[in-house]
């Protein structure tokens, strides 16, 4: 505890002593953050509700983020991998920071936390990034009708609302099966799903994957495109989403998003800290208590992605 | 402070510890092994739980180590972790055996 934030040695009962040996400012912190870590915990419990609730049309994380940029082909996990090295990477910077507020360097201070606002905006760009592509979709899907299980030759099949076009033991990309694919066809309202459907038939390697994860032979496919297929979705926002039940679109939107705007805070309070840092304000205080409680405030950010990345990506 | 004369490498340890662990869940994430994702207990597969571990080593690392709170006064650590770590698990309990149940209705 700094001498120097004790300002005058006033009588126990006049405020004078620090039972926590903490000052007020970091103990204000530290108890925003208790209550932001229960409101997180709350959306992530919430997330787990539905999962569960929903397991069966609730899709596969692997499927859904699979993209890194500049390369091709399926790279689950690679970019949130790097997302969250990023985000730890700036934490470390933080601490650095924090460090050096301690022993008054002001230089070093500027040059960490100019680090971690770069990281932080990187964090905030590679997210800006995922979202696009979530939203903009991938592969596509069939929406399906009707919400009680279907029998086809005998066999049951709950029924999903949902199914992708499977080659190979892998999602198919609906592209394929719309006429002249060249033009963007983000806009489902783009194919022709009779048109789609004869073309699905003609290719007889094509399978269709329920939501709940069954694989119809083609066959089988072709009469269950006929008889429930409505349409085909591309991408993702509010209403539906093309990787599964619409409630994982929207927890995702306003989890990450939740997160992502946290993290934009922390990174315009940094700019300011920075700015202050810069004015000597800490340096005339005689203290750099600020850094450190701004540096609490965004290790909370990380630790929360830490959380998001384990129940969103991998679990 | 302890810290202003134990210099940074403690830091870097704490990231080396962060970074191992968050390449060893991506490779796990990836490799899938079969041992661990056909073995289900308590509701998930066994792998599930390897994460949530690992995570909550983590997260006690970030807590601990990076804001400090390991080394702040009995008192003070008390009062940040108890209410998260009664409520955080009872709100779980509730909501998750919920959603199960509410699984099981549909």
């Amino acid at each position: 505890m700094d001498e120097a934030l004790i300002k005058d040695h006033k009588p126990a009962w006049k405020g004078g002593d620090l039972p926590y040996k903490a000052s007020y400012g970091k103990l204000m912190m530290w108890f925003f953050l208790i209550t932001d870590t229960l409101t997180f915990s709350a959306f992530l419990a919430s997330y787990g509700f539905s999962r569960f609730k929903y397991q069966d049309s609730w899709p596969v994380p692997e499927d859904v983020f699979t993209h890194f940029p500049f390369l091709h082909g399926d790279h689950p996990l690679l970019f949130v991998a790097l997302m969250t090295f990023i985000l730890i990477m700036s934490s470390v910077t933080m601490v650095l920071a924090v460090n050096y507020g301690h022993k008054m360097q002001k230089n070093k201070v500027i040059l960490w936390l100019v680090l971690t606002i770069i990281g932080g905006s990187m964090f905030l760009g590679s997210q800006a990034w995922e979202w696009g592509h979530f939203i903009h979709g991938d592969k596509g899907a069939v929406v399906t009708n009707g919400s009680s299980s279907y029998k086809i030759n005998d066999s049951l099949f709950v029924n999903s609302n949902l199914a992708h076009v499977f080659k190979d033991g892998k999602i198919y990309s609906i592209d394929n099966l719309s006429e002249g694919n060249h033009h963007d066809s983000s806009h489902s309202d783009d194919i022709d799903f009779d048109n789609f459907i004869s073309i699905f038939a003609s290719q007889k390697d094509l399978d269709l994957r329920l939501s709940d994860k069954t694989i119809l032979d083609h066959d089988l496919a072709v009469e269950y495109l006929k008889e429930r297929g409505l349409r085909t979705t591309k991408g993702a926002d509010l209403y539906e989403n093309e990787y599964g039940h619409t409630l994982f679109g929207d927890y995702f939107f306003f989890i990450t998003g939740f997160h992502g705007f946290h993290v934009f805070s922390g990174v315009v309070l940094l700019i300011i800290l920075l700015v202050n840092v810069i004015k000597d304000t800490y340096a005339k205080r005689g203290h750099y208590e600020m850094v450190e409680k701004i540096g609490l405030y965004w290790h909370f950010v990380d630790l929360v992605w830490v959380f998001v990345f384990t129940f969103f990506y991998l679990v | 402070m302890a810290n202003e004369t134990k210099g940074n490498w403690w830091i870097w340890k704490v990231f080396w510890i962060l970074l191992f662990i968050t390449a060893f869940e991506v490779a796990l994430g990836m490799i899938k092994p079969p041992f661990l994702v056909d073995t289900i207990f308590l509701g998930t597969k066994l792998l599930n739980h390897v994460f949530i571990i690992l995570t909550i080593i983590k997260a006690a690392y970030i807590i601990l180590e990076f804001m400090h709170l390991g080394h702040e006064k009995k008192s003070l650590k008390w009062t940040v972790l108890l209410p998260a770590m009664v409520l955080v698990p009872y709100l779980l309990f509730i909501i998750l055996s919920e959603g199960v149940h509410s699984y099981l209705m549909i």
